[in-house]
Parts: structure tokens; C-alpha cells; sequence
């Protein structure tokens, strides 16, 4: 029963206001992007191990001239320069995914991991296996070995998101402003909890802390990829589920709910999935700064915040920006090594900066 | 149809819907109308199922409460009264959300040119590019009309009626397009749909509704047709406004004139 009022007139141009399209294009040349960044790190570094002798030899079976040269080369690439990059991508990837999720689920463009909470109880775990992991709490981390510091890590992100969804949830209802607010004070007692561990730490455990804290893919191995990268590749793979209800989100959680979408069970998803995802990326490389909330923003200025697009292009865009910081701060100062913290907050900071300066439309509270 | 029985609703402790009998047949467009803060909206939102009530509410023959919030938004579609949204999405964009449950009710095929048909339908053709957040407050509650009539498209689906709730939905609008609107609903509701919506116009009410609710200090004040419900008693008991109705001699359809207050 269709009227003809209804069917109304022909439409000269379908796709107005459809970005999708313009999506798809930006995605696939993240693609290539991505593949590239990964080229670029295999083959830059403080050796001059040459990837291409070593791919070359592993696809073609390709003795090069010396075996020995070789052999190290392999060794480089395979143990030092691989693990690495697979952990920056993994890292990238959730941090910028974070980032837009949280983003979408506190319908606020500011929202970032760092901003409510669960970076800092991320952190505050993970220092509390550094600095008590021989006293107090050597009978956890001698049982769970290397598993130690990402699962605490993921324990204080998931701790404070669930106070934080407490103290803001009333009878299924969410404040958003309430819940950014009591992350502010949340963020603010983990820092200060960690600040006594800092307090109490040696002069070796500094060292180590003050590291850790800048921000570091440094001794990546495959065995920190074992312990972290399941976490990373699951909580990665549950967000385009998120992706539809996310978009509807940004109508409001009544709105979302009319549409037909289970807000309730949404939001806790999200909230487990990025304490996860956050969790595991502070645990392994400390604080990486300004990738949670520079990336989405941009994808967002080319593609609109539709989370079905968004999602995975901010995993590709993160994973290629930080691999990219990262064969910065590996050969800037070689052969010593810039925290990639630095180098990420250094470009990103003043980039974003130039966003708000440009395009002041974006962050429309 | 749907049936409510005794929905009584509290917010933060305190009783804002008290004991109101209700419903909306398919075909019809039943007007809640009352004076500000007389919980017109609260009810709709127990309605909607979005605020926790007491009582019974059936939709289509089920018990609302066991719904679950996809279900529900099959039979139904709501229009709140005026909508923020936190990120630049396109008019297009915005109206194709209307579709994240997938039922719109017409042939897959069609979908795609729906949010283009919805906005020719709300009068905002050609507007499906621009930016929503750059829209004026008149526009951007068309915007919403279209993203809700996706919602529910075809009126009647799966052998069973639809229903849009609609708070206060030309409360922005100019006249021409407060006439578009509700002629929107009328339709709706002509094909076999059922219309709920909130009204302050009593004229608008009286020339559209097939039924009118009036609500007073969170309770039913009266229910019936509009020549039956208003009038000069009841207008003064609820508004608080001595104002006599008229009644145009060719329908016998009720009119209220403010130059009439005593």
C-alpha cells in the first residue's frame, strides 16, 4: 500500500549526505597505509638489518652470500623488530578504538580513556606489580609469571569503570555528566594511590616506573604478545558489534532505547571491552598518549562519526600511527631510544590543537 | 491497539502519573492534551517503555514490561520532543538511524531510498546533505519526524498495527508545517496505523483527534471525542482559564479562542 504522495518525487542524487562510500576509500587506503608503516618499520632501525635478505630468504629460500650476516639479520627481524611491531599495531589499534568507543558511549568528544578514570587505574595496577611485585604481592606474580602486570593493569582500568558505572547508574538510567565527573575524582585517587607506591619504590623501580610511565614499545617479545595480545584481539573483535547501537547513541540512550537497541547491555559491553583493551595497552607500553583522542577526530572530520566506518579505521590509523612514532623515537637519537610516549604527545598534542583552531565545529558540547 | 490500565508513575519518589486508563486503536490518533507539568510525557515514557511504571500496559495484545526493547520497537516509533545530537552526522545520516532495527516494512530493495522519500515526506527535500547540528530548531524536529516514520514505514506490519508516539511534534513548526505534520499522522493512522501524541494546540487537537485524554495534576481529567471533551467547564477546571468554546457550524467541530477570557 504505497500512496503516491509517499513514493514521492525521483531523488536526482541518492547519496547526498551518504558518506559511506568516501568511507570504504579511506579504509582501504588506511589498508595500504598500514602496509606500509609495517614495511617501513621492518626495514628502519637502529641495525642495518636488511628485511629484505631476510623475507627474501625465508620466501625464496635464498641463501644470501653471508650466512652469518644473515643469521643476525634474521634474528633482528625476527625477535626484536616483528614482535615489536605486531605489539604497536595491537597497541595502536586499541587505544584509538578505545578512544572512539568512549567517545560514542559518553556522546561526548572529549571522552577519552585517559579522561575518565581508566588509564589511571590501569596504571595504578600495573605499578603495584612493579614496585610490591617482590614484597607484598610476590606469591601473585610468582604464580601468574609474565601474565602478572597486564591482568593487574586490566583489573584497576575494570575496577574503576565499574565504580565509575555505579556511582552514575540509578535505576538503569546513566548520567553521563555525573559519570565524567566521578571519573575526574577517580583518575585523581588512582594517581594518588600510585603516587604512594611511587613514594615507597627503589631507586631501580624508579627507573623502571619512569619508563614504563613515558610511554614504551621497547622489549616487545613474542612472549608479552602471548600474555597481552588475546586480550588486545578479543575486546578488538567485540567492538564492531557495538558499531549500529554506538551510532544510535549519539540520538541519546531514550532515543537509542526507542530504536529498539538494549542500551543497558550495550554500555557494559563497551565498558569491558575497553578496560580490556586500555588495560592491556598500559601494561605493556605505559602511558601512550593523545592516539585515543587524535585519531577518531580526524577520521571523523573525513568520514562523519558513523561507528560502523569509524571503528575500523581508527584501529588502522592507530596501529600506522604508532608504528610510525615508533621508528621515530627508534632512530631519531640512535642508538638510544626515545619513550614513544613522548614522540606521540610531541606531534599530537599541537596537531590537535590545530583541529580546534581549524575546524572549531568538531567539538560541538 | 494498545491498553493501559491503572499506569501510575513516580519519579524520585514522588507520584507524577497517578491511576491513568489508556488507549490508542489503529486507525485513530488519540491527543493527550493538559496543562504544563500534568505528566503528559512521563506517561508517554512509561508508554514508550522507557520510564518504569505500575500498572499494565499492553501493546498489541502483550505485556509491555516482558518486551524486550528491539520487540517493542517494531510495533512502535517516538518522537521526543526536541533532540541534541553529539556528533556531526548529515541529515541523511540521521534519518537512516531510523533504521538500525532493521523493520521498516518495506521491500529490502526500498530501503536505501527511504530517507529520501521520509524527508520529501516532512517537507525537507534536498536537505538530505546538510549538517543536522546546522539546521534551525523547526527543521532539525522534521529531521526526527523522518527518522521515526523510517522506523515504522509501512503502518501495518506483519498483519499487526504500528503506532507513533509523538511528543508535542509541532511545537516548533510554522502553521504550514504544523499542517503537514499532523496530516503525516492522519495518514499514518488512515493506512491502519495508530497515532499517540502530545498537543498543546486545542485547536489542532480538536480538528485531528479522533480521541482526546485530557490529563490534569498527573491524573485523567476526561477522555472522549473533542465535541464531548472540551468544553467551557472543563477547560476552566484544567487550564485554569475562564475561555468559552466555540463550535464552527458546518463540522460541529470545537474551537477555542483566547480573545475569549474573561
Amino acid at each position: 500500500m504505497v500512496d503516491q504522495s509517499i513514493a514521492g518525487p525521483v531523488m536526482a542524487s541518492a547519496s547526498e549526505g551518504d558518506r559511506s562510500g568516501r568511507a570504504r576509500i579511506v579504509i582501504l587506503l588506511l589498508c595500504l597505509g598500514l602496509a606500509a608503516a609495517v614495511f617501513l618499520s621492518l626495514t628502519s632501525g637502529a641495525s642495518d638489518a636488511s628485511t629484505v635478505n631476510v623475507i627474501g630468504g625465508w620466501l625464496f629460500g635464498t641463501v644470501p652470500d653471508n650466512a652469518a650476516l644473515s643469521a643476525r639479520d634474521s634474528l633482528i627481524v625476527y625477535d626484536i623488530r616483528l614482535p615489536r611491531i605486531i605489539l604497536g599495531m595491537l597497541v595502536g589499534a586499541a587505544l584509538a578504538v578505545s578512544g572512539a568507543v568512549m567517545q560514542g558511549l559518553f556522546r561526548n568528544p572529549l571522552a577519552d580513556p585517559g579522561l575518565i578514570g581508566v588509564s589511571a587505574g590501569s596504571s595504578l595496577g600495573a605499578v603495584a606489580v612493579i614496585v610490591l611485585g617482590a614484597t607484598i604481592l610476590a606469591p601473585v606474580t610468582a604464580s601468574l609469571g609474565t601474565l602478572a602486570l597486564p591482568l593487574a593493569a586490566f583489573c584497576g582500568g575494570l575496577a574503576t569503570t565499574l565504580v565509575l558505572y555505579q556511582v552514575a547508574t540509578r535505576r538503569g538510567q546513566t548520567s553521563v555528566a555525573i559519570m565524567l565527573l566521578a571519573g575526574i575524582a577517580l583518575a585523581a585517587l588512582a594517581m594518588a594511590l600510585t603516587g604512594i607506591l611511587i613514594f615507597m619504590a627503589d631507586d631501580r623501580q624508579l627507573r623502571d616506573l619512569t619508563f614504563w610511565q613515558l610511554g614504551s614499545l621497547g622489549g616487545a617479545t613474542w612472549a608479552k604478545i602471548a600474555s597481552v595480545g588475546p586480550i588486545i584481539v578479543l575486546a578488538l573483535a567485540a567492538m564492531p558489534f557495538l558499531a549500529r547501537g554506538l551510532n544510535a547513541l549519539a540520538l541519546g540512550e531514550a532515543t537509542a532505547g526507542h530504536l529498539g537497541i538494549p542500551v543497558q547491555r550495550l554500555e557494559y559491553t563497551a565498558i569491558i571491552g575497553v578496560s580490556a583493551a586500555v588495560g592491556a595497552s598500559v601494561a605493556v607500553s605505559g602511558g601512550i598518549g593523545f592516539v585515543g583522542i587524535v585519531v577518531p577526530h580526524l577520521l571523523r572530520l573525513l568520514i562523519g562519526p558513523d561507528n560502523r566506518y569509524l571503528l575500523p579505521a581508527s584501529a588502522l590509523l592507530g596501529a600506522s600511527l604508532l608504528l610510525l612514532a615508533d621508528a621515530v623515537a627508534r632512530t631519531i637519537v640512535a642508538p638510544a631510544e626515545l619513550p614513544i610516549g613522548i614522540v606521540t604527545a610531541i606531534s599530537g598534542a599541537p596537531f590537535f590543537l590545530w583541529i580546534l583552531l581549524c575546524k572549531r565545529g568538531i567539538v560541538d558540547l | 491497539m494498545i491498553e493501559a490500565r491503572d499506569v501510575s508513575v513516580d519519579v524520585a519518589g514522588k507520584p507524577i502519573v497517578a491511576d491513568v486508563d489508556f488507549h490508542a486503536r489503529p486507525g485513530e490518533i488519540a491527543a493527550i492534551v493538559g496543562p504544563n507539568g500534568s505528566g503528559k510525557t512521563t506517561f508517554l515514557k512509561a508508554l514508550s517503555g522507557e520510564l518504569a511504571y505500575t500498572g499494565r500496559v499492553a501493546l498489541n495484545g502483550r505485556d509491555l514490561s516482558a518486551m524486550k526493547p528491539a520487540e517493542i520497537a517494531v510495533h512502535r516509533a517516538v518522537l521526543p520532543q526536541a533532540t541534541t545530537l553529539s556528533f556531526p552526522f548529515t541529515v541523511r545520516e540521521v534519518v537512516k538511524l531510523g533504521l538500525v532495527g532493521g523493520r521498516s516494512g518495506v521491500l529490502p530493495g526500498d530501503d536505501t531510498r527511504l530517507p529520501e522519500r521520509a524527508l520529501a515526506r516532512v517537507d525537507l527535500d534536498g536537505f538530505a546533505g546538510r549538517f543536522y547540528q546546522e539546521l534551525s530548531g523547526g527543521e532539525q524536529q522534521r529531521v526526527q519526524l523522518a527518522r521515526v516514520l523510517c522506523q515504522v514505514w509501512a503502518p501495518v506490519h506483519d498483519g499487526k498495527p504500528r503506532y507513533l508516539f509523538l511528543d508535542e511534534p509541532v511545537s516548533s513548526l510554522d502553521i504550514k508545517h504544523q499542517l503537514i505534520i499532523m496530516d503525516i499522522a492522519r495518514d499514518f493512522a488512515r493506512r491502519g496505523g495508530g497515532v499517540v501524541a502530545i498537543l498543546h494546540d486545542l485547536n489542532l487537537t480538536a480538528m485531528y483527534a479522533d480521541r482526546i485524554f485530557v490529563m490534569h495534576r498527573g491524573k485523567l481529567a476526561a477522555t472522549g471525542s473533542p465535541q464531548d471533551v472540551l468544553s467551557d467547564d472543563l477547560i476552566e477546571k484544567v487550564f485554569d482559564c475562564r475561555l468559552r468554546v466555540g463550535v464552527l457550524p458546518a463540522r460541529n467541530m470545537p474551537f477555542v479562542l483566547p480573545q475569549s477570557a474573561a
